[in-house]
């Protein structure tokens, strides 16, 4: 049971945070400690060596070491501070005022020590279930502070063992590869000769991708291993902080030069060092002030709708509770005042003194406070959280949100919330990632204007799309799972691959899904760490025609068609380049995927190869003019031999360790099988042999046949290694990448080894990302950028800047490159723009000045930086786009179907383009082609106003008609449905827009005109945007939302709906660690709504209203005694009884009912999603629900308490005999109502109502025969013992069982007969016969399909006049009636994906 | 537990997959008894109640109505008395009264006396709590720690036996049943034991341990309104005197009503009284001490025969054929609707 777990980790973690911040705040305080220099929040770290040993002393003081100490409590502290933190609730408090109010003499209703008995029970549980995490907590950071790592010892002068406790900020630890970073540290030393370590941060986020991290600058050219008594610098950073992507500070040496940290240079506490042999680093943060220990954060406690609900009918009861105890206090006032004179029963106070009767009655109202305190159910809360914890339980173990290909399952972080999914509205969705795959590949490109279509790698996908529907079915028999559930999905997928079905199967498929199987049954082993490189995504067929002038770069043949080619042959080699150079992936080797893909010789002598490589480029520039392709061959081979004839006797070597994993590499590189590949690439062999040299030996073309061993690429983003995959495609290979270097193995050309100045990551403000390299050619300085094509067109250098005769050239490509990027959009592509630029040295020189003192800044320095980057990146020279396709996910659109039927509204948030989110919108059935699209895209926020007020009368007038429409046609839309009101109109809105409707002024507008749309998709919003519609849909609306998403940008929006949702993906686990519940695929959201929404909250309510029935009708029965005890809080049941009544007899099995009632089947739910309306709508617990449950509580207690007592009356019956047979048959009626409430019985229902019954009888009967003496009270004594042989106990009971039943239970016949509700009507299906059943749940979609029907068919003809007739209004571009046929046809296009 | 701290490899390679179990529970495929609640399914549950409820009530109201019972209130009868004992002074005047009632017939059986209070809120919580048990089972206890008060000792030190208002408060009247039979008065043989629960009186109730009773009590006194100390309740037997006294011992089992009755005496059936009581005069004599005019009280005399379903209150049998009849009622209404709506056929599927 990890739940319990997770739940007091979000406690403790609240509590570190909370330490955490006491830290900092020391640390500020010590301010005074630092040097004058420093100013503000940093600290200095030294180390505690030589000179600065004094220094050393005074600072490391203030600064934590490495122990932690996650356990909330220490032996000593843990009764105080358990206590006190259990007393923060409210409920608690208010039991333990009852406690305390019991102590005094004049108000004291029971025996002191029984009123503690409930509070003392719940605190011991919660105590002992908080010492049992605290104590495992305890174990397993006892084992993480033992850990061991080298820390350089001053005396020894080398490096000793040392735990993790024992390293302290300032100190030099030393790690090989596969170690843990015990601390946050500044990497200073790597035994790699680039400098470079690699991370893999698993440990941290979740992601498995390999990160580098650099040695701090000034120190990676030092050969030998930094010596820790040399060190005399001293590194100045910000204080902790728990932003992961970000460390600020610098090095100060001794001689006074400062050199800028960055987060490259961190390495964090519980990543773990992979490929690289040894580092060293000197510790900056640690043990708590680490950024790991900083960041986490568990678990949030949102507070679901319905527990609101509840607190506000818990008020109620207070109310309720209050006037029965003024009734008694009043009440005994009367009764006092009617005798004049003092009678044996009121006996006086100790004092000897009686109280007049108004003072009476004043203390009256406090007993009568503590005797009736059940009413407000302290095992209510205690209840709720188990039956939380049970559900969340069935949630978690469900088979079918298990996703075999990832082995992850849904991960519910959020303990508290499972119900608030029965009553999602509006589900809020990010796009990439979520709707798709986010298996980004490659489809088309543009280049210099001319379009590649790559027909045959659509194809390949298409095989691919064909083989994961076949993949499915096997994949969940495998799994167990042999439900209906598993088999109508599996019917479902074969419903969405239908079109594929129907297309012809070519060889090429088949010979493909028999890759596949190979492939993946080889994969299996490193699956896990492979990020992005299925074999979808890698193996891309290069496009012929672009292969055909790709070869000519190196077959040049004629001179004269050269002067247009030669332009078009630099754009697409520099295109290419640009792909394989452009991004941040790392790459390693093909069959240790963590063993980073070095080429030794290569990297080992750049400059001689430079110059051999510019001499080879010169001539081949000149070969323009001399056309004769042999030389550039021989100059080629004369380069790369050495190089490659190693490369072969790597490959060789590894054929002959492990044949049968060559054997496996051999079929699953294409190009090497029989496969249809060979014929299409008919350049490839070409160009092996060139690459191999002059000499085309017999044994060398053999091994040739993978001539390159296969990089891995490791991509931070998907679309990164789709690009990089595409050129290698192309045979232009990126071959390492280290921080200063990259080589790209260009076609024949050989390796090019790329000086890399500087990387310009990607940031979602600029949306773009540029490199900087010297070209090893022309020498130049030659930037890459890649972006979204609404910013990169906007930073192309234009003609008035251009004075060379390409400005023309330049203009025409950039206008048919945004053709076919709206081209790409419309199919649904993702696009990006591929630009470069030249630079001069002086510009450059100059650019890097600036870019200096940003990066040793400190304070502003992220501003800096954009800053810079953004004086870099402009007047780029255009040289193509890329088109991504990104898949949706299998069951997406049925998904959005069913939960559109489901009456949830659904909006796609997304980054992507207008178009591009327009198509995958259609694709995913959430517009359908019958829609109406309204397009927003305003200048103004004026504009906007008025085209919303147009577009929203329209749809009103729209609406107006076609009520009218349909009365004419006499069906009267009854249908209470959600969509009834729905309106077939689709929004779309772009970002910038999004900017003004998001104003105040339009904000209640906006609302409305979506309301009246049945889809509303948000394109190019950013995080901010997306967070911030949430909000207002949440507060504006009142809604209950939902967001979903699966990266980094959607961690706003998921934390701020009311039920967050991550989706752990491909990119990284940010969007999991913020949600309230993690699942793997979108299509799972169905089931998690439909079904467990739907279960829990009707569970919830339903046990949640039980609970207050119980109570008042409990408390009800003393009440009533009231009235012949002459109020005077006489309670006629033992008190031990009365008190564990709740506690032992009667909570068992509610908690039960509400873990594992279920009233619909899974099957009929996901069936049926109009189902989920009920729950939505919180049927099951309106207001009205909760009176009459009380009114059924007022009704069952008086018949409890009055058959009983008309039985009795005027006989000799005592006290508690009298008691006894109203609290037995009290037992009976709670469990058998719970009985007629239960809409399932399992045997665990039956056998924990018998257990309660017999515990009952058996805890009454040990009380009756030993509570003789012990206790004052003890006139309990035999009573049980008697009335068991007594027949008139049995027949009171009996009657007073049925009386009080029966009423509910005839209502409940009635209400299954006469009106039964849609969940009833679907309970009943389950009886019938799958045949029947079948044809029920057809006639009840029919029905709903019939109503929405008559909605829409008077719609179609006037709506689009309507629409028509606002948008002729807007003539003025600002809202674009989304033409429907391009997006109709092209839907078409995208639906085999 | 992934916890973030646990630096330690997380996937464990044991753990082969994370898939979760394919069991019944786990997947909430548990076999289920899902109750229907249409009328088809329970048509026969409420005729088979209505004729158990029938039948039920038929017997209890046969059984309440062979109780014989004949009830005197004799409060005002003795209005002297009532006079004298209003005035707390006059504790110790004893007085005297008899009440004269006819049989009209035979009572036959077991006979029982009862003594019956009106508005006498026994149930009173302070009152009900006013009592020391572990003194009563004979202990020699500090009563001034126990709920007594303050009827736990006197001024001067003297701690009460019993302690507690129910104990001081209890009920002294005496009462003897004479049977005019041809102008003779017999006495009618009453039994003074095994009125009270046999636990009660061999469990609960003790006496303290002494060779003799007196002895026992010694250092105590009795309670204020008392007349007689605990150890003189009943002088003629050993065994029902003291706290095992079973006049005593019923007063101490405090009534669930402010009306209620007590179990004073059974009639012992010997000579005339085998069969019960014959029809005939008889006369209560009362020695009148429980004052009632305080708490606007009254007092009874009772004579009543008990037979299994308890005395002669009808109500249970009542209720029984009242809802015998409803629910026999509703089967037949509901039969109606369900004959009704059984023409149009499959009617639940229908929206």
């Amino acid at each position: 049971m990890a739940d319990p777990i997770r739940w007091a980790r979000y406690r403790w973690q609240r509590l570190i945070s909370t330490e955490g911040r006491e830290c900092s705040s020391n640390n500020s305080s010590s301010k005074c400690y630092q040097s004058p220099k420093t100013t503000g929040k940093h600290r200095i770290v030294i180390p505690c060596l030589g000179h600065f040993k004094e220094e050393y002393e005074k600072v490391s003081k203030l600064y934590m070491n490495n122990k932690i100490r996650t356990t909330r409590y220490t032996l000593l502290n843990f009764l105080p501070r358990n206590l006190y933190e259990q007393f923060h609730r409210v409920a608690n408090l208010y039991f333990l005022f009852l406690v305390v109010l019991n102590w005094v003499p004049v108000v004291e209703a029971f025996q002191k020590e029984i009123t503690m008995l409930p509070l003392i029970g719940v605190l011991t549980i919660i105590a002992v279930k908080d010492g049992l995490e605290d104590y495992s907590r305890y174990k397993m950071d006892k084992q993480i502070n033992n850990l061991v790592t080298k820390v350089y010892s001053r005396k020894e002068k080398k490096y000793i063992d040392e735990c993790w406790k024992n390293v302290s900020v300032g100190d030099f630890v030393r790690l090989s590869r596969n170690e843990i970073i015990p601390a946050d540290m500044v990497l200073l030393y790597s035994s790699d000769p680039d400098g470079i370590c690699y991370i893999e941060t698993a440990g941290l986020d979740g992601e498995t991708n390999l990160k580098q991290r650099q040695v701090v600058r000034g120190y990676s050219e030092q050969v030998s291993e930094i010596d820790p008594e040399e060190f005399s610098s001293r590194i100045e950073c910000e204080s902790p902080s728990n932003d992961l992507s970000r460390f600020r500070g610098f090095v100060e040496h001794s001689n006074m030069d400062r050199v800028g940290l960055s987060k490259e240079n961190l390495l964090l506490r519980g990543c773990t060092v992979r490929n690289t042999e040894a580092v060293v680093g000197i510790v900056v943060y640690a043990g708590h002030e680490t950024k790991a220990m900083l960041n986490n954060s568990g678990p949030h406690y949102k507070r679901s709708k319905l527990e609101r609900k509840v607190n506000t009918d818990i008020l109620w009861c207070v109310l309720l509770l209050l006037l029965m105890c003024l009734t008694g206090a009043i009440g005994h006032g009367i009764w006092l005042s009617r005798y004049s004179e003092t009678p044996f029963f009121n006996i006086p106070g100790p004092d000897g003194k009686l109280s007049p009767p108004a003072l009476a009655g004043f203390y009256m109202f406090w007993t009568m406070i503590i005797l009736l305190q059940v009413l407000i159910p302290v095992s209510l809360y205690v209840s709720i959280e188990i039956v939380k914890l049970g559900q969340i339980y069935l949630i978690q173990n469900d088979i079918d949100f298990y996703h075999e290909k990832t082995d992850s399952t849904i991960q519910c972080r959020a303990l508290n919330i499972a119900e608030d999914l029965g009553q999602i509205q509006y589900i809020f969705s990010d796009k990439t990632g979520t709707l798709t795959e986010n298996k980004m590949v490659f489809r088309r490109c543009t280049i210099a204007g001319q379009e590649y279509c790559h027909e045959e790698n659509a194809k390949r996908l298409e095989a691919y799309q064909e083989m994961d529907s076949e993949d499915e079915d096997p994949a969940d028999c495998q799994c167990g799972s042999s439900t209906p559930t598993s088999k109508c999905q599996g019917h479902n997928n074969r419903a969405v691959c239908e079109p594929l079905n129907r297309k012809p199967l070519n060889q090429l498929s088949g010979s493909y899904s028999a890759f596949k199987r190979q492939d993946e049954a080889g994969d299996i082993p490193h699956s896990g760490h492979m990020a992005f490189s299925s074999p979808i995504e890698t193996d891309v067929v290069p496009d012929k025609q672009l292969l055909e002038k790709f070869s000519q770069i190196s077959y040049q043949q004629s001179e004269e068609t050269s002067s247009k080619l030669s332009l078009e042959t630099m754009y697409i080699t520099d295109f290419f380049l640009a792909l394989a150079i452009c991004n941040t992936v790392v790459v390693s080797g093909p069959n240790q995927p963590r063993q980073k893909m070095r080429l030794s010789s290569l990297s080992r002598m750049p400059i001689k190869s430079l110059e051999e490589i510019r001499q080879m480029f010169q001539r081949f520039s000149v070969r323009r003019l001399s056309s004769s392709p042999l030389p550039s061959v021989k100059e080629s081979s004369s380069v790369s031999p050495n190089s490659f004839v190693r490369k072969l006797s790597i490959f060789r070597m590894k054929l002959a360790s492990s044949n049968l994993d060559g054997a496996a590499q051999r079929v699953s590189e294409p190009q090497n099988t029989d496969s249809p590949e060979d014929s299409q690439v008919p350049g490839e062999l070409h160009l092996v042999n060139v690459a191999a040299g002059g000499e085309p030996s017999h044994a060398v073309s053999s091994v040739e046949l993978s001539p390159i061993p296969k990089p891995c690429y490791e991509a931070e983003s998907p679309d990164e290694a789709a690009l990089v995959h595409a050129a290698r495609a192309y045979k232009c290979v990126l071959q390492s990448r280290t921080p200063d270097r990259v080589t790209v193995d260009f076609a024949g050309l050989g390796s090019l080894t790329f000086q890399l100045l500087h990387i310009l990551p990607f940031d979602s403000l600029r949306k773009r990302m540029s490199v900087v390299v010297r070209h090893p050619v022309s020498n130049k300085v030659i930037v890459y950028t890649k972006g979204a094509d609404s910013v990169m067109m906007d930073l192309l250098r234009t003609a008035s800047e251009v004075h060379t005769n390409n400005s023309e050239i330049e203009e025409k490509i950039k206008e048919r490159t945004q053709q076919h990027l709206d081209d790409y959009a419309r199919r649904g592509l993702r696009t990006l723009c591929i630009a470069k630029k030249v630079m001069s040295d002086a510009e450059y020189a100059e650019w890097l000045n600036h870019r200096f003192v940003a990066e040793t800044s400190i304070d502003n320095r992220e501003d800096l930086l954009l800053e810079s980057a953004m004086r870099l990146e402009t007047k780029l020279t255009l040289l193509g786009a890329t088109g991504i396709e990104d898949r949706l996910q299998e069951g997406v659109p049925d998904t959005i179907q069913a939960l559109r039927k489901a009456g949830i509204k659904i909006w796609m948030l997304t980054g992507d383009k207008r178009e591009t989110a327009v198509n995958i919108a259609y694709a995913c059935k959430l517009l359908e082609p019958e829609d109406r699209i309204f397009t927003l895209k305003s200048q103004s926020r004026d504009a906007c106003a008025l085209v919303m007020s147009k577009i929203l009368e329209g749809i009103q007038k729209n609406a107006s008609i076609k009520e009218k429409n349909s009365e004419k046609l006499g069906n009267v839309s009854a249908s209470p449905s959600a969509q009834a009101r729905g309106f077939n109109a689709g929004l779309v809105i772009d970002g910038r827009t999004l900017e003004h409707v998001l104003h105040d002024s339009l904000q209640n507008i906006f609302l409305e005109l979506t309301e009246e749309c049945r889809a509303v998709v948000c394109c190019q919003a950013t995080p901010l945007q997306k967070s911030v519609l949430v909000k207002l849909v949440r507060s504006k609306l009142k809604a209950m939302t939902l967001a979903v998403g699966d990266g980094a940008n959607d961690v706003s929006m998921i934390q701020v709906a009311d039920t967050g949702v991550g989706i752990s993906g491909q990119e990284g686990m940010q969007a999991v660690m913020a949600s309230d519940f993690a699942i793997s695929q979108f299509r799972h959201l169905r089931k998690l709504l439909l079904v467990h929404g739907h279960w829990c909250y009707t569970r919830l309510t339903n046990m949640v209203l039980y609970f207050f029935y119980k109570n008042v009708t409990y408390v009800n029965l003393l009440f009533w005694y009231q009235f012949f005890c002459g109020f005077s809080g006489t309670s006629m049941t033992d008190y031990w009884i009365l008190i564990l009544f709740n506690l032992l007899f009667t909570s068992v099995p509610p908690i039960i009912y509400g873990v594992l009632d279920k009233d619909v089947s899974a099957e009929i739910l996901m069936e049926l999603p109009q189902l989920y309306t009920t729950s939505q709508k919180s049927v099951a617990y309106l207001p009205s629900a909760f009176w009459i449950t009380l009114l059924d509580a007022f009704y069952q207690s008086l018949v409890c308490f009055f058959v009983p007592y008309f039985t009795y009356c005027g006989s000799d019956i005592d006290i508690f005999s009298f008691g006894n047979p109203i609290n037995t048959s009290a037992l009976f009626i709670m469990l058998f109502h719970l009985l007629i409430e239960c809409k399932s019985v399992t045997w665990i229902h039956a056998v924990v109502i018998v257990g309660s019954i017999l515990f009952y009888f058996v805890f009454s009967l040990a009380v009756g025969a030993t509570c003789k003496t012990h206790n004052p009270r003890s006139d309990f004594y035999w009573i049980m013992e008697q009335h068991m042989t007594d027949p008139v106990f049995y027949l009171v009971c009996l009657l007073t069982t049925c009386i009080a039943l029966l009423p509910r239970y005839l209502i409940r016949v009635l209400q299954g007969t006469l009106f039964p509700s849609p969940v009833l009507r679907a309970k009943y299906l389950v009886r019938l016969s799958p045949e029947e059943q079948r044809k029920a749940i057809k006639r009840w979609k029919d029905e709903c399909n019939v109503n929405d029907r008559v909605e829409l068919q008077p719609t179609s003809v006037p709506s689009s006049s309507a629409a028509g007739a606002v948008l002729e209004e807007e003539t003025t571009d600002s809202a674009l009636p989304a033409s429907k046929t391009p997006f109709h046809s092209s839907s078409c296009c995208i639906a085999p994906f | 537990m992934e916890n973030k701290t646990s630096f330690l490899p997380r996937e464990g390679e044991a753990q082969p997959s994370r898939c979760p179990d394919n069991s019944a529970f786990k997947q909430q495929r548990l076999p289920a008894w899902k109750p229907q609640l249409t009328i088809a399914s329970v048509l026969s549950c409420f005729f088979l109640t209505g004729a158990f409820c029938l039948t039920v009530g038929v017997c209890l109201v046969l059984s309440a109505n062979s109780v014989r019972e004949i009830q005197i209130d004799y409060s005002d009868k003795c209005s002297d008395c009532s006079k004298l004992r209003e005035n707390s002074s006059n504790w110790n005047k004893e007085c005297h009264c008899s009440v004269n009632f006819t049989l009209k017939e035979d009572i036959l059986g077991d006979v029982f006396m009862y003594y019956g209070l009106e508005n006498f809120y026994q149930n009173h919580r302070r009152y009900v709590m006013s009592r020391s048990d572990a003194q009563l089972l004979g202990r020699n206890v500090n009563i001034q720690r126990s709920k007594c008060a303050p009827f736990s000792t006197y001024r001067n030190g003297t701690p009460m036996a019993p302690c507690g208002a129910i104990a001081n408060s209890m009920f002294n009247d005496t009462i003897d049943l004479f049977y005019n039979r041809n102008s003779s008065v017999i006495q009618v043989p009453l039994l003074k034991t095994g009125n009270s629960w046999w636990t009660d009186k061999n469990v609960k109730f003790r006496n303290p341990e002494s060779y003799n009773l007196s002895s026992a009590f010694a250092g105590t006194a009795r309670p204020p309104y008392w007349q007689k100390p605990v150890y003189l309740l009943d002088e003629e037997d050993e065994r029902n005197n003291g706290y095992v006294n079973d006049d005593f011992i019923v007063w101490m089992r405090v009534s669930a009503f402010a009306t209620f009755r007590n179990l004073y005496r059974r009639v012992r059936r010997v000579r005339h009284f085998t069969q019960g009581l014959p029809a005939g005069n008889y006369t209560f004599r009362i020695a009148y001490n429980f004052p009632v005019t305080r708490f606007k009280g009254r007092k009874h005399v009772i004579l009543s025969t008990v037979v299994w379903s308890g005395g002669r209150n009808p109500f249970l049998g009542i209720a029984y054929l009242v809802s015998g009849t409803a629910a026999t009622l509703t089967g037949f209404v509901i039969t109606g609707i369900h004959l009704k709506l059984r023409k149009k056929k499959t009617y639940f599927q229908k929206q």
